[in-house]
């Protein structure tokens, strides 16, 4: 027993580290007293794109205006706007490139509907190449040639 | 048609080459406005320079294309082309400016060391008034046309080759627009 014992607080820590949460650059100071509310904050500051760093969210990045953006939406959310008057409240402003998840639009098909015809088309030019490669059924034998099969396999046997 | 079939993929691989090569001169940044074909949402930013009216946007209804330039004391790249916007000034060109993200005695400051090219300037200490037209830095040069509608973004510095192949091109037809 006390021999395991010196390991605990190695297993403790690991434990701990497991339960903690990714790190979001959200300041305390920033989030909202009624955890509900800012619950849904985070959901949807992960949705947003921040326009500084592009290829990070609202959520995830330390740039200033990311900051400033993720006040606003909870400004909107502690007013009572609903999750999408709260998006689009931010999309009006830095138009619909900061959603990570693109709407489907007329310009948006291609990107949403592009791979899946690709696929389709792929699947279908492989389809027709097998099929082409299957050879057609083989013909009867001559009685020729069923002959010559016979004493090919006669001398088989005989070896 | 069946070496049609076996060069479409080397066809497809080509044309997507093509497309990521021509994508990797563009800046990522240059974003067109979330306004372009609208006016600028209402706002009444307070002065920069004492004693003056600041900046609003019934500023932009002045019968003339407009450039709307936001900028900050503290930002590298409005210091290059603040000799730009001064040479644009005296040439006639109509600016009006937002200092994004700082104090105002900073911005006015900023003005009387470096001169000021704006017409009107307004203050804007917490970025909150940029932020409701989508600015996203410093600095940001909007072309708003004589009704005040915002028609073009530029990102980043108006250096004098911005000026000569983007800027001048549209504020000129935006000129004989009616």
């Amino acid at each position: 027993m006390r021999r395991v014992l010196p390991l605990a607080p190695a297993f403790a820590l690991l434990a701990l580290l497991l339960l903690a949460s990714p790190a979001a650059a959200v300041n305390p100071d920033e989030q909202l007293p009624d955890p509900a509310q800012e619950a849904r904050a985070v959901e949807l500051s992960r949705e947003l794109r921040c326009v500084v760093c592009q290829n990070q969210s609202i959520d995830d990045s330390d740039a200033a205006l990311a900051r400033d953006l993720r006040i606003i939406l909870r400004e909107r959310i502690a007013a009572g706007d609903t999750d999408k008057q709260a998006i689009d409240h931010i999309v009006a402003r830095y138009g619909s490139f900061v959603q990570l998840r693109p709407p489907v639009r007329g310009d948006t098909l291609a990107l949403w509907f592009g791979p899946l015809g690709v696929l389709v088309l792929g699947g279908v030019g492989a389809y027709l190449y097998i099929r082409s490669r299957t050879p057609a059924a083989a013909a009867a034998l001559t009685a020729a040639e069923e002959a010559e099969a016979a004493e090919l396999l006669k001398t088989d046997k005989a070896d | 048609m069946k070496r049609i079939l076996f060069i479409l993929p080397v066809v497809g691989f080509a044309v997507l080459l093509g497309v990521f090569f021509a994508g990797l001169g563009r800046d990522p940044r240059a974003l067109p406005s979330a306004f372009v074909g609208k006016p600028l949402p209402a706002f009444q930013a307070p002065p920069v320079r004492e004693g003056d009216a600041g900046l609003s946007n019934t500023d932009f209804q002045r019968g003339e294309p407009v450039l709307l330039n936001v900028f900050a004391s503290w930002c590298g790249p409005c210091r290059v082309e603040h000799p730009v916007l001064m040479r644009l000034r005296a040439q006639g060109v109509a600016i009006h400016g937002l200092d994004w993200k700082e104090d105002a005695a900073a911005g006015a400051k900023w003005l009387v060391d470096n001169g000021d090219p704006y017409i009107r300037v307004g203050s804007d200490p917490t970025g909150r008034t940029g932020i409701e037209f989508g600015v996203a830095g410093v600095p940001e040069t909007f072309v708003i046309d004589r009704h005040g509608k915002v028609r073009y973004r530029h990102v980043g510095a108006v250096t004098s080759d911005v000026w000569e192949t983007k800027l001048r091109p549209l504020m000129e037809e935006l000129r004989s627009e009616p």
